[in-house]
């Protein structure tokens, strides 16, 4: 797309405008996807990640780059990545739900997983970062002034370090969706932000878990800029009647997978485990 | 204890698909932001400087909801692996930092210059973008000016054209910090990094 229809695009549609209707938005989503349902029968090669250029999502028009992704091989520095531990996370805040003085309200689950690169080794000791909207499906930021009550005994914000076998652990409250001001009436399906490193900052991402069979999901253009339907399931968490706990909590799994390294796995140096 | 690889996912040749990313969205400011993260070093730090620029839009326009991650080598090229960056106790360099933009979407870091991490080859400091309206982080690098003949022989930079090789590489400030604007779009697209197969 040559940057003149990128203007012409960004005139018409300014982000938060509420501008368009759910109609209109799920029209040009049917569009996008169904030029990468040809390219992939022709091609075969399926898209692992969000497109970048994906105007249904107004917010994108102006900041997504016109020019491909510049390839280059990893060096150095990026080949390694930042390291966390038990000194940057006490183990408090992998709770969600005891920050406060008194309980929040709504579904208390557990949310597990673990971090694999993409041999499907753990990815160990390294930082998980959490935030999410309320059970009212209200966030405690200032820019967020969805009408939904604040609930007094929940932040949303959660932080943990992975196990030696990857895993990581929260205990929180389900979020509710949210509307938005992409287009009318505009709802977000629930979801929880994840922040994520890997053994290299080449592997370095952010992401949003999604739960199973929300409505929302073919109505959502953050979800659907995703255009492959396998990559999108890789967002959505499993129920998992194991995990949940008899008149306590209910339980979800979800597995995260981090790309992009390039390097060859090998146990840590002077790994007290080994 | 030895932990044998995910065999009942990872059996074959091929590698497991990956996690799609999504944007951070606008309410990541309770959340990633952490206490002196953009200070990887204190400014009383002999050698500190001050790394800083602005994220546009491809209107021009700032963007207010960005956040800025860094990564990079101490001053004599070595490459920290100390934890603590969320705990910051003012003596130990991690190499690491995070800096939300403000509301004229201005980043500001406090750090040194990183050395070259092999003999000969262009320090650079690694950066990870967020924002509202980015689908997936960008990654990219920023480039000392004095670089010379390893900026010269510098496999990415030496593979761009001149006017987008520029968009890599900081201007120095009088003070002695460095100047990196980030443009996602546009005119002086800022170079963005795929580190995947090609």
């Amino acid at each position: 797309m040559g940057s003149h229809e990128v203007d012409d695009a960004a005139e018409v549609y300014s982000s938060d405008a509420a501008a368009c209707t759910q109609a209109q938005i799920s029209d040009e989503i049917a569009q996008l996807h169904g030029e990468y349902q040809r390219t992939l029968d022709r091609t075969g090669a399926p898209e692992a990640q969000p497109r970048l250029d994906f105007a249904p999502y107004r917010s994108s028009i102006l900041r997504h780059p016109t020019k491909d992704l510049r390839h280059t091989d990893p060096e150095t520095i990026e080949l390694v990545s930042p390291a966390f531990g038990h000194r940057d996370v006490a183990e408090i805040e992998s709770d969600l739900t005891i920050q406060h003085n008194g309980e929040p309200l709504g579904e208390r689950m557990i949310v597990t997983g673990r971090v694999l690169d993409g041999e499907g080794h753990p990815v160990r000791g390294q930082l998980v970062e959490i935030w999410q909207a309320n059970s009212a499906g209200r966030y405690i930021h200032k820019r967020d002034q969805h009408p939904a009550p604040i609930d007094p005994n929940f932040t949303g914000v959660g932080r943990c370090i992975t196990g030696d076998d990857g895993t990581y652990r929260f205990t929180t409250i389900k979020p509710g969706a949210y509307p938005w001001k992409n287009h009318l009436n505009a709802w977000r399906p629930a979801h929880i932000h994840f922040s994520l490193f890997g053994n290299a900052f080449t592997q370095r991402i952010a992401t949003q878990m999604y739960f199973p069979g929300d409505p929302l999901f073919p109505l959502d253009p953050i979800y659907q800029s995703i255009r492959d339907q396998s990559a999108r399931d890789r967002l959505v968490a499993s129920y998992d009647h194991e995990l949940t706990s008899p008149e306590w909590s209910l339980g979800y799994r979800w597995d995260i997978v981090l790309t992009g390294s390039g390097k060859t796995w090998a146990e840590p140096e002077g790994d007290e485990h080994e | 204890m030895s932990e044998a690889p995910v065999t009942q996912i990872g059996t074959g040749r091929k590698p497991l698909p990956p996690t799609p990313g999504q944007t951070v969205g606008p309410f990541f400011g309770y959340a990633l932001p952490f206490e002196r993260g953009s200070e990887l070093v204190d400014r009383a730090h002999p050698g500190a400087i001050r790394l800083h620029g602005v994220v546009y839009d491809g209107a021009g326009t700032p963007v207010p909801d960005a956040i800025v991650e860094i990564w990079q080598a101490d001053a004599d090229g070595s490459i920290a692996q100390e934890t603590g960056s969320l705990k910051r106790d003012g003596f130990t360099f991690t190499g690491f930092g995070r800096a939300p933009v403000d509301n004229v979407g201005r980043y500001t870091f406090t750090t040194v210059n990183p050395g070259p991490t092999s003999p000969g080859s262009a320090p650079f400091i690694a950066v990870a973008v967020f924002a509202r309206g980015l689908m997936n982080r960008l990654f990219t690098r920023i480039y000392l000016p004095e670089g010379g003949e390893a900026l010269a022989s510098d496999a990415l930079l030496g593979a761009l054209e001149p006017e987008r090789r520029d968009t890599l590489v900081a201007t120095r400030d009088a003070d002695g910090g460095l100047r990196f604007d980030i443009r996602l779009q546009g005119e002086g697209e800022t170079v963005f990094l795929d580190f995947e197969g090609r």
